[in-house]
């Protein structure tokens, strides 16, 4: 009787949070993993179209990435308003496109060279004009993979 | 005295805030993307060795002007219509050697989806907005034909089967045997999808 008697003296047990921290390094070790620092900041306006019949570009390392857009306010002064294209870290000229494009391919893998994609990350805004010359370009050195990147839904909300 | 207790016991208690506050660096300059988009092919520069002859029913001209404006076969036409004409166009049959396809067989239009071609012209003004949401219509029309054909023929949508080809995370067995369903059906509906050189005018 005694046995019963004395549990219910005691208050509410303390809850051990003695795991937290594993639980923690668990979920930190989660994020760290799948983290992806950003290689380049953006200096062009990047608001990407939306489309719907679209496929996943699978694999970072066979994507090279093309980003064209109106120059940032704070690059404005310098550059314009008018659509540029930024290759990693700078601005450039469609002609510059190429030499890129040759200089990205000679960093990658024997294997890869041939299975490249080249991802356009256009601004909405862009004229197509720009975009002609970097095909051109593209053709020009036989980068023929290319994949208009864009975000996921309805395509007409790009017409508003 | 206390030297013979050993070493003191370190304390761990706020090990767990020094987590989180790298949890909560990583949470915050974590982004989760997997890019996705329309995947085109550009036209090799050097041209064609021989010149083909392309008849011109055979050819789906849609062109953009620069201002957003769609012209397609010749008939100004809303982006919200060219799904349904290219779908029209493309299942045409028009000489009836296709079996598989539901077209109205006109003799004005084109003769086999494995013939009809579409042609897709722009302007340097056009928006590229406008341009994406033209291309995504166009792939639609090629994706809705080839998902009747893959529910009928294998009773799964086309865009499922070729995605789940892509996945790298497929194994290989079933990469052989998916393979052979995608390119079944592309080769019902081979995308002929030309973008000619851009007007300047």
């Amino acid at each position: 009787m005694s046995k019963f008697a004395k549990k219910k003296s005691g208050e509410l047990p303390a809850v051990s949070t003695a795991s937290l921290p594993d639980i923690v390094f668990m979920l930190l070790f989660f994020f760290m993993t799948v983290t992806v620092m950003k290689d380049s900041s953006l200096k062009v306006e990047n608001n990407l179209p939306s489309a719907s019949e679209i496929k996943k570009l699978e694999k970072k390392d066979r994507v090279i990435t093309i980003y064209v857009g109106k120059p940032t306010p704070e690059y404005a002064k310098v550059f314009g308003t008018e659509s540029k294209i930024q290759l990693n870290d700078k601005f450039a000229d469609p002609s510059d496109v190429g030499d890129f494009i040759l200089m990205e391919r000679a960093k990658k893998s024997q294997e890869l060279q041939n299975v490249l994609t080249t991802s356009l990350k256009v601004d909405k805004n862009a004229n197509m004009g720009i975009i002609s010359d970097i095909k051109e370009e593209l053709r020009k050195v036989n980068a023929l993979k290319v994949n208009y990147t864009t975000v996921t839904g309805d395509a007409f909300t790009n017409l508003q | 005295m206390g030297r013979r207790a050993g070493a003191p016991e370190v304390n761990a208690g706020s090990m767990a805030d020094i987590a989180f506050l790298l949890l909560i660096f990583f949470l915050v300059t974590t982004t989760i993307e997997t890019d996705a988009g329309l995947d085109r092919m550009l036209p090799p520069i050097e041209p064609p060795e021989d010149d083909v002859v392309i008849k011109q029913k055979n050819i789906f001209q849609v062109s953009i002007n620069k201002n957003n404006q769609l012209l397609a076969d010749d008939e100004l036409t809303e982006i919200r219509n060219l799904k349904a004409k290219a779908v029209a166009f493309l299942d045409n049959n028009g000489d009836g050697t296709c079996s598989y396809c539901k077209g109205a067989k006109d003799a004005e239009s084109s003769d086999n989806p494995t013939k009809a071609i579409i042609s897709l012209k722009n302007d340097r003004e056009t928006k590229y907005s406008t341009y994406i949401t033209v291309q995504n219509e166009l792939v639609g029309a090629y994706n809705e034909l080839r998902n009747r054909e893959s529910m009928r023929l294998f009773n799964r949508p086309f865009v499922d089967l070729e995605a789940e080809y892509l996945n790298p995370e497929t194994d290989d067995d079933l990469k052989e045997e998916l393979k052979e369903k995608v390119k079944r059906i592309q080769d019902m509906y081979p995308q002929k999808l030309s973008e000619a050189e851009t007007s300047s005018n």
